[in-house]
């Protein structure tokens, strides 16, 4: 029985709880195919990492899941995407409540032109989650504190969001997406316009994170993707190549693309 | 010989010289331009630019100097008698004996004397402009020789070219630059004599216009007033009126343009908006004369308003429309500016579009928005076609947008139209209108500036 629902069931499925699950994704910009027939599921409280060349698609596909994608004009999107077996591009579901449970993080840090206190507090406020002043105090130091920003910001609230380093501004859009308590955090490539050490703290956070929340990242760092995830999935070409084990895609690989790519020789 | 003439010839030689340093730089490589320090090019710019700059410099200072030498040389030429004349007249005298020189009406009898002198003058400024001609052409030349000498592998003809140019652009610039200062000067100079006239304080504060001196001591009725607060009152007013109507239509549109128009869409819209500022103002003003004027007083009477015909609300809306373009277009291109990451980052918090725009887009927008309110503002402040057409000009001083009222460029313009001593207190007051004018438009565009400039650097 179990071989073959193993057998049956597509490659990027998990068979323990999946809180996304991706079935013939298919993404077209214009008339270009950028993603063809993904099948890929997102495990519940796991990071799961997608790596690959660039323009393969990863971007792509992260965009698929809280429906960034509506935003450009020429883009569309086949397949069914769910989120906790609810379908996400059904007719009528509110993207606003989707992108609100489904959070997500730039490449380029994006703080909003205001101050540190009224980035965070902008989700919140947004969906209307604090009660009150107090409560709405409490969500922002609680978000920052999880970002590992409190300290070094809590004695400049007031002061512009847009006056922080790099790495701070990173940390801060991170707080940002916590703040409206997400269930699904996306992030682009969230450390690629930081150094070292802001990079390091930003991977402890994602593994703390981790206890709450589901997290997918893009990264360009095979490095990365096997510190911070539990899964890992390779693109290649607007194809998914391998999903598996992050362990086990890294020292095994099935596929000879995904060997070639984790071993440098193309990419 | 005719100065276009020579220009032409001015730089036919430049070009020369360019072809002549090219060539030189080539030879003096020896075949391998790599050995120079510049390309080719520039050592021909380099030449030519000594060849032609000095030569119409040149030029240009002779243009200046000459007539005046000739007429010093022509009065001093003049018989004793004529040289005793009161200067008035001797100046009355010289024109003449210029305009028989270069053959136009001359407003007395020619005698012998008057032609003599016409001919001397007429030799003397042929003269002149030959030699003129034979040295400028010359220093062409020696230029050009001089700089193809210089020629050689290690001299910087690159760098020098460039300082040239830098300095020509300085030049340029330089010049719109004086431009300015004179115009404010000579504003300066003759509101100072109105000043004299009229204390500051009571064209400052004085709250009745009425700018009527007398011809003659014995006239009655003709104590003028020059109290401006009226017309900048009735300025304000229709300025108000006019970006009641301007700021929210120009940011409405700007925001349909930038955040909710397809690209196609905005590519029609934007334009044709546009248009709205090419339209000449004199349309604009009988437009609000013929058309908007008697529809405010017949509505306004259908409801028992008592409206003149000639209303502050039928100028102000019509400049309303003439400005909307300022708003619209330069709201949308701030917009426009303001960085899509920011955008997503709201969108991907769960803001809707509308939500986007207002918490968002707005705000990092604003002080781009606030430059193009100022600067539409200026536009409406400096406005005069309009106003003279649709406004009136009874300088009343009220709130009530339904009366007819009367601007500061209104003003400048009645003051200044007709036959006018130039130094009577009414025609002085012209300036001293303009001269107030000027320093609170100058100081709302550099606020405009200003605003604007601190925008651009949040955001590169
Ligand atoms: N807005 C768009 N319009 C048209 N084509 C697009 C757009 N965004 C992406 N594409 C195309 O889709 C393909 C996949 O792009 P995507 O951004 O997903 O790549 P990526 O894997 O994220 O690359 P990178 O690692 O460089 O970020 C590329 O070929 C790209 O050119
Ligand atoms: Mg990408």
């Amino acid at each position: 029985m179990e071989a073959v629902l193993e057998s049956e069931a597509p490659r990027g499925a998990l068979r323990n709880t999946a809180k996304m699950t991706a079935r013939g994704v298919s993404v077209y910009y214009g008339d270009t195919k950028a993603l063809k027939d993904v099948d890929l599921d997102i495990g519940e409280n796991q990071v799961t990492s997608l790596i690959g060349p660039s323009g393969c698609g990863k971007s792509t596909f992260l965009r698929c899941l809280n429906r960034m994608n509506d935003v450009i004009d020429i883009c569309r999107v086949e397949g069914d995407i769910t989120l906790d077996d609810i379908d996400i591009y059904r007719s009528g579901l509110d993207v606003v409540q989707l992108r609100a449970r489904v959070g997500m993080v730039f490449q380029k840090p994006n703080p909003f032109p205001k101050s540190i206190y009224d980035n965070i507090a902008y989700g919140p406020r947004l969906h209307g989650i604090a009660e009150s002043k107090a409560e709405l105090d409490d969500i922002v130091e609680l978000s920052l504190t999880k970002a590992g920003l409190w300290d070094e910001v809590k004695d400049r609230l007031l002061g512009p969001g847009t006056g922080l380093s790099g790495g701070q501004q990173q940390r801060l859009c991170i707080a940002r997406a916590i703040a409206v308590n997400p269930e699904v955090i996306l992030m682009d490539e969230p450390c690629s316009a930081l150094d070292p050490i802001a990079t390091a703290k930003i991977e402890e956070l994602i593994d703390e994170l981790r206890q709450n929340f589901t997290i997918v990242i893009v990264t360009h760092s095979m490095q990365q993707a096997a510190r911070v995830s539990q899964r890992t999935a390779f693109f290649h070409l607007g194809v998914l190549v391998e999903v598996g084990e992050t362990e086990q895609l890294f020292t095994n690989p099935r596929d000879e693309r995904t060997q070639g790519y984790i071993t440098g020789r193309f990419g | 010989m005719n100065s276009l003439l020579l220009i032409a010839i001015l730089l036919v030689l430049s070009s020369v010289g360019y072809a002549f340093g090219q060539r030189r730089a080539r030879v003096v490589s020896g075949g391998h331009p790599s050995t120079l320090h510049s390309r080719p090019q520039y050592y021909g710019l380099y030449v030519a630019l000594w060849c032609g700059i000095p030569s119409l410099l040149l030029m240009a200072a002779w243009l200046i100097i000459e007539p005046h030498v000739a007429e010093w040389l022509l009065v001093s030429n003049l018989p004793a008698d004529a040289q005793q004349l009161s200067p008035d007249r001797l100046s009355l005298l010289v024109n003449d004996i210029e305009n028989l020189a270069s053959g136009n009406i001359v407003s007395r009898e020619v005698d012998p004397v008057l032609q003599a002198a016409a001919d001397g003058y007429k030799a003397v400024r042929q003269i002149g402009n030959a030699a003129m001609a034979a040295a400028a052409i010359s220093l062409a030349v020696l230029g050009l020789a001089f700089a193809r000498r210089r020629i050689a592998p290690s001299l910087r003809a690159r760098n020098l070219v460039e300082r040239t140019v830098s300095v020509l652009m300085i030049l340029a610039s330089t010049i719109a630059i004086l431009t300015t200062i004179g115009i404010v000067l000579s504003l300066a100079f003759e509101a100072w004599r109105f000043f004299a006239r009229v204390p500051i304080t009571e064209f400052l504060f004085g709250l009745s216009w009425s700018p009527q001196t007398a011809l003659r001591e014995d006239q009655v009725g003709s104590s003028g007033a020059f109290g401006a607060v009226p017309l900048f009152a009735g300025t304000l007013m229709i300025t108000f009126i006019a970006m009641c109507v301007a700021v929210p239509i120009g940011l409405f549109s700007a925001i349909y343009m930038s955040e909710y128009a397809s690209p196609k869409i905005r590519a029609t819209v934007k334009p044709m908006l546009e248009i709205l500022a090419g339209v000449p103002t004199v349309v604009y003003g009988f437009f609000a004369a013929l058309t908007v004027a008697p529809f405010i007083r017949n509505s306004g009477e259908a409801i028992g308003l008592d409206v003149s015909s000639e209303s502050a609300l039928a100028a102000g809306a019509v400049m309303g429309i003439m400005i909307i373009p300022f708003v619209s277009s330069l709201s949308d291109d701030v917009m426009n500016a303001v960085p899509r990451s920011l955008r997503d980052g709201a969108y991907a918090l769960g803001a809707t579009r509308s939500e986007t725009i207002k918490q968002v887009v707005f705000p990092a927008a604003l002080p781009g928005i606030v430059g193009s309110v100022l600067l539409a503002m200026s536009r409406a402040i400096g406005e005069t076609m309009i106003v003279v057409m649709a406004a009136g000009l009874a300088a009343n001083l009220t709130a009530n947008p339904l009366e007819a009222v009367t601007t500061v460029t209104v003003q400048i313009v009645t003051l200044l139209v007709g036959d006018q001593e130039f130094d009577s207190a009414k025609t002085l007051a012209a300036f001293a209108l303009g001269l107030l004018l000027f320093a609170v438009t100058l100081a709302l565009n550099v606020v405009a500036l200003h605003v604007v400039r601190r925008y651009r650097e949040k955001y590169d």
